[in-house]
């Protein structure tokens, strides 16, 4: 690693303030950054912690809507959303592995955008809202692409608005080395209609796949989906799959979302 | 016997209380006085020519103490291939140098043109990015075939990409031709054996110091035989007396054959720490892991065998081209030779083989042993290729193998690959395969499989192996530049307890444990009162180390001998103390008594009478009770096995899951069963994830694409099932005084090949007309293979 | 810059002086000398230098020192009991074999603790999930699973092997 500080501030206004560095960045729970810096290929002057904030701590139900503070760790949601919201405690329970989860946060994962992670796929699908210290961004307007998103330099992810939808399910295909996802899908049904989020499949990254939520929205079945074809163009080829086979993984994946969603 | 901690006991290990407590002391725990860390710079292209490496800058950032580059090492040796090939013509291998630092061209991604001194590793690391270099990028050489048939040279010097064509066994080559040719059936099977990362837990790590008051060098290094890794420094590389360094293996954390050999790191340090007079460290990260610590495996292979039509095995003919990478490490020749053709008769009475194997140099780093090293190769080539006859020919794979066993009063056999079998009973073990895998159940099983949508799958396989590296005459003959022995000095001290030295290196195989057992057996003493000394060349007698499962079959044999010496000595000075002739004197159970009488002294009384000789026969008998033992094995050893596997795979996504893995071993004579169950099931672990998830790839540029665990798959604990293992049907090695075969390799060499033979099985019992798939059998390879036979 | 950061590690109240980039897993190796806590890997995997801050496990060498600042920290170390025996997942470790090199073990017994405080009695599934972060080269996991089960107080004399060896 290059030489940096790092600044630990208790509030979103400082933490905010001490961005303002040029080639400052902030920190989560380090568990992408901290190995991206071990290997040079980041060389921040200051990082700025977000694990010290209490305003970004904490969940909060409102009975239709979860609001998860930005440096909440994956093992706590796993733990705390288990009856409000199963299909996520169960994405978040399988994110890396228990010590990852144990510092992993979701405003590191949603700043970050992997084009494999998982958070993405449940933020997309059940619509929610990406909080800042400035706005608040639709799931549709955040994600812009592979390691890309709406963020400007300096912004920090407060909280993220999770609608709980009636049914859902993520079906994670995991990648054996990286144990990220090949292709995980995201399908959540809400009464206004399905969306399904797809991971790690494009060079897009995460994205929702249209036919799929028209033709589940009409019948929510696995057999729904079964004259649909998924095209491999502009998926992610790799040692791991050819754009074919995530093509094909991805409607796989639909259906057993589709068939486990409760 | 066996005592509760004698030959034959479940001991637990000694050992395990210091690493289950953070008090093991590998060689990066090791922190000296003012020490300066080593950083090397690599290259990022696979094959170019070195134009300039401007120091200027780097010499001057802050701590930065010395900086070296290829041009530093011009005038010292390189570090040697340890055995010497000749191609089939006669023509030596070709063998161009391996400098401690690469000069004139790098040939790998990874591949050491510098390094950097200094004060700390990140220091280190700043100046190496300020290091100005040239490097002028070649095409990289990466496919073996392509190597063979351009003329784009990974070492200009020698002209070739081939180190050599050998044949195997020359004198057998016609007649196996003539075989195949008017065979009633011939079954052929091209396959690749994947190129695997060895990826022992800790990474590699040396620590260099220097004395200028006495001239003697230290290096402490995560080696598998620090005399061997001492000779080569000494004799080929530096030039430094053995005499004047010292070569220590603290605690090492796993190695599986990539810290056999030499490295140029370890010269560095040395060379380092001569300039600066000051201890310098290198610790390995991953990266540099897996960028340059040996790789395995790394064959293509095309396998014929011919049958008549009762099924009998007539030949088997191979042509293999095997990626020696882009230098000769230690062990890289005899791995695909002569530890893999002598192998290709497998269990079977098979009259005639015949193996062609020609060694490439590519731009990849170099591929050595890898536990099991050309065993494993040979026994997939041989399990799969019979598995696929037998589909062929309508016949039940284990009926075949079978019919065409070596039988148990066949031996010792001489199989048509050159070796001598001493022992073996591959019928029983065949039969206890069947039995404890419940071989029976698996038709009930497979219908819960299909139930559930999954295609379940039943492999076997039977294998054999040479361990116990190995006479030192005979490999002499076939080119080796060392012996094969090993030794131990056990050391009685004056009040009873003991100390025992052995060549052997312990990194994982329990050798604190084991070892002591076999004292205390053949003492009759409490083996808590034994310690093992290994690893270090200052304390320890000239052995070999530990790698081909020898350890217990060769040092083992070797403690056996000098503790008969040290009995053979104290029975004559029991004799003096009680006052009888020697011939008259019986020694049991750590008792010394005068037959028909009931005169007797402990053991401990005459450990202490032999250094305090007062009332002593000091004319015929020297004092202390000190005895050393050089052991050099008679043949090697041949475990043998019968394996078997149940595979599940999800037809939608290609996935494979092991469900059931049994192994049944004939490893000899056991002296801890714990410790042998223990390396079966890590030998399991590394085969199952040789033929599912392990793939090591590298771009037509030579970029290594699987080069961190984000794109490597390690088998997890998730990955794999609980093992059947089990040792009862046991045939003694008929020529070591343990009885023991070898144990450390033989659930990585017998696995592969049954995994692959169960998901065949499961794929046609699909209905998929799929007969081979190769390694590693990720999901998408399954799922291709599925979707292009649909 | 350098900060000092002050934290327990092991019941015992430590302060040293970091820089930004030194990692919780350098400052328990280079400046305490708790060696137990090793290395294997560069990308958060292998599980080698899982150490326990402030009751949970987590990964030391991807947690700045700074960030433990103020927190409870126990390694490998400190597991052991209060006489300096093996603990419970200690013996059960040694008592099933469940190690060879030893060099994951650390985080191995790390992990373990956390999740037999989590989940007192796992199955075999669940073990073997909550290891996904614990690479072991040696044992191929089937005894680092029985220890665990075993630590966990279940009987493991019916797991597969050891009663077919005669």
């Amino acid at each position: 690693m290059y030489a940096f500080d790092i600044e630990r501030p208790t509030s979103v206004a400082d933490a905010v303030a001490a961005l303002k560095d040029q080639d400052a960045q902030a920190l989560g729970g380090g568990q992408t950054l901290i190995p991206t810096l071990k290997q040079r290929l980041a060389a921040p002057s200051k990082l700025v912690s977000l694990t010290n904030i209490a305003d970004l701590q904490g969940i909060a139900n409102d009975g239709d809507t979860l609001r998860i503070g930005g440096a909440v760790t994956h093992a706590t949601v796993a733990a705390e959303v288990r009856l409000t919201y199963p299909a996520l405690a169960d994405l978040a329970s399988h994110i890396g592995d228990p010590a990852v989860r144990n510092r992993g946060t979701i405003s590191g994962s949603l700043a970050n955008n992997d084009p494999s992670a998982c958070y993405p796929a449940v933020a997309l699908a059940s619509g929610a809202t990406i909080i800042t210290n400035t706005r608040a961004i639709a799931a549709d307007d955040y994600f812009q692409g592979m390691f890309t998103t709406a963020l400007d330099d300096g912004e920090i992810v407060t909280a993220v608005s999770m609608p709980i939808p009636e049914k859902a399910n993520y079906q994670k295909f995991v990648q054996p080395a990286s144990r990220f996802a090949l292709v995980g899908v995201f399908v959540a049904k809400f009464a206004g209609g399905v969306r399904v989020a797809v991971t790690g499949a494009s060079n897009e990254g995460v994205h929702r796949w249209a036919e799929a939520e028209a033709a589940l929205t009409a019948d929510f079945s696995a057999v729904a989906i079964a004259g649909l074809t998924v095209s491999a163009d502009n998926l992610i080829a790799d040692l791991h799959g050819s754009p074919e086979y995530r093509a094909h993984l991805v409607k796989v994946m639909t259906g057993r979302a589709v068939a486990a969603a409760s | 016997m066996p005592k509760d901690d004698g030959i034959g006991a479940a001991t637990v290990r000694r050992e395990d209380v210091r690493f289950l407590t953070g008090r093991g002391r590998y060689s990066d725990d090791i922190k000296a006085y003012g020490e300066c860390a080593a950083v090397f710079a690599r290259s990022n292209v696979a094959n170019g020519t070195i134009k300039s490496i401007n120091t200027d800058v780097a010499a001057t950032m802050p701590g930065v103490l010395a900086i070296f580059t290829g041009e530093d090492f011009v005038e010292v040796g390189g570090n040697p291939a340890g055995w010497l090939i000749n191609s089939r013509d006669g023509e030596p291998m070709k063998e161009p140098k391996r400098p401690v630092l690469a000069h004139g061209k790098v040939r790998h991604v990874g591949d050491a043109y510098a390094a950097v001194i200094a004060e700390t590793a990140a220091q280190g690391r700043d100046a190496v990015e300020a290091l100005e270099v040239e490097i002028e990028e070649h095409a990289a050489v990466i496919n073996m075939k392509d190597a063979l048939a351009g003329t784009n040279y990974v070492h200009d010097e020698i002209g070739t990409n081939q180190c050599f064509d050998w044949g195997w066994i020359e004198d057998n080559r016609a007649a196996t031709d003539a075989a195949i040719k008017g065979a009633h059936h011939v079954t052929t099977l091209e396959l690749v054996n994947n190129r695997l990362v060895p990826n022992a837990i800790e990474p590699r790590c040396s620590i260099g110091d220097y004395n200028p008051g006495t001239g003697d060098y230290t290096l402490q290094t995560t080696s598998q035989n620090p005399h061997m890794t001492r000779l080569l420094i000494s004799a080929f590389v530096l030039g430094i007396p053995e005499n004047k360094l010292t070569v220590i293996a603290p605690d090492v954390g796993g190695g599986f054959g990539s810290k056999i050999y030499h490295y140029g790191e370890e010269a560095l340090v040395l060379a380092a720490a001569k300039k600066l007079g000051r201890t310098v460290k290198w610790t390995s990260d991953r990266s540099e892991a897996f960028l340059t610590d040996a790789h395995g495996r790394d064959h293509v292979t095309k396998i014929e065998l011919a049958l008549d039509d009762k099924g009998n095995f007539l030949a088997f003919r191979t042509e293999t081209l095997a990626n020696v990478g882009a230098y000769l490490s230690n062990f890289s020749t005899v791995t695909p030779t002569f530890l893999h053709g002598t192998l290709m008769a497998g269990n079977y009475t098979v009259p005639l083989v015949y193996v062609n194997m020609k060694t490439v140099f590519t731009n990849t780093a170099p591929v050595d042993a890898y536990r099991g090293a050309g065993r494993p190769e040979a026994t997939f080539s041989l399990e799969r290729v019979i598995d696929m006859a037998a589909r062929e020919i309508g016949r039940d794979p284990i009926e075949l193998r079978r019919q065409n066993f070596i039988k148990p009063d066949q031996y010792p056999f001489a199989s048509a690959a050159g070796l001598e079998y001493d022992s073996g009973n591959y019928d029983a073990l065949m039969d206890q395969m069947e039995k404890v895998s419940d071989k029976t159940g698996f038709a009930a099983r497979r219908a819960e499989s299909e139930a559930k949508g999954l295609l379940r799958g039943f492999g076997v396989n039977a294998y054999v192996e040479a361990c116990g590296i190995a006479p030192s005459n005979l490999v002499g003959i076939l080119g080796a530049r060392v012996g094969l022995y090993d030794a131990a000095t056990v050391r009685v001290n004056a009040t009873g307890n003991l100390s025992v030295m052995v060549g052997a290196h312990s990194h994982g195989q329990g050798h604190e444990t084991v070892f002591p057992q076999i004292v205390a057996d053949m003492l009759g003493i409490d083996a808590a009162s034994i310690d093992i000394v290994h690893g270090d060349t200052s304390k320890i007698p000239f052995g070999m180390g530990t790698y081909g499962s020898r350890s217990l079959a060769v040092c083992g044999s070797a403690v056996v001998r000098a503790t008969e010496k040290i009995i053979a000595k104290a029975i004559k000075i029991a004799a003096h103390m009680l006052e009888a002739e020697a011939s008259d004197v019986d020694f049991s159970d750590g008792t010394f008594s005068v037959k028909g009488t009931n005169k007797s002294v402990s053991f401990g009384e005459v450990a202490l009478k032999a250094y305090i000789p007062h009332d002593y026969p000091i004319d015929m008998i020297e004092p202390g009770l000190e005895e050393t033992a050089f052991y050099d094995p008679a043949n090697f050893t041949y475990p043998s096995g019968a394996y078997c596997c149940e595979v599940e795979v999800d037809p939608e996504t290609g996935k494979v899951r092991v469900d059931r893995m049994t192994a049944v071993d004939d490893f000899g004579n056991v002296i801890n069963p714990m410790i042998v169950t223990g390396q079966v099931h890590g030998g399991l672990g590394q085969g199952i994830g040789q033929a599912l998830v392990e793939q090591t790839t590298y771009d037509d540029d030579g970029q290594l694409l699987s080069a961190s665990y984000m794109d490597y798959a390690m088998p997890r604990a998730d990955d794999l099932p609980f093992y059947v293992v089990d040792h009862s049907q046991s045939t003694i090695c008929t020529h070591n005084p343990l009885g023991a075969k070898g144990c450390g390799e033989a659930g990585a060499i017998g696995s592969p090949p049954t995994v692959v033979n169960a998901v065949i099985d499961a794929m046609q019992s699909g209905g998929k007309n799929i007969t081979h798939i190769d390694m590693p059998m990720t999901p998408h390879r399954v799922w291709t293979a599925m979707n292009n036979a649909q | 810059m350098m900060t000092t950061v002050t934290m327990t590690v092991n019941g015992k109240s430590v302060s040293e002086t970091v820089e930004g980039r030194t990692l919780l897993s350098t400052l328990l190796r280079d400046d305490l000398r708790l060696t137990g806590t090793h290395i294997g890997c560069d990308t958060s995997q292998c599980g080698a230098c899982v150490v326990h801050v402030n009751g949970k496990a987590v990964k030391s060498c991807t947690m700045f020192a700074i960030e433990a600042q103020g927190a409870e920290v126990s390694t490998i170390e400190g597991q052991a009991n209060a006489d300096g025996s093996l603990n419970v997942i200690q013996q059960a470790f040694q008592d099933h074999h469940g190690l060879q090199c030893g060099f994951c073990t650390p985080g191995m017994v790390m992990t373990t603790a956390s999740l037999l405080k989590e989940n007192p009695k796992p199955t075999e599934a669940e073990v073997r999930t909550y290891l996904e972060g614990n690479i072991c080269r040696c044992t191929g996991y089937h005894n680092i699973v029985k220890a665990i089960m075993a630590a966990s107080g279940q009987d493991v004399s019916s797991i597969a092997a050891e009663q077919l060896i005669s």
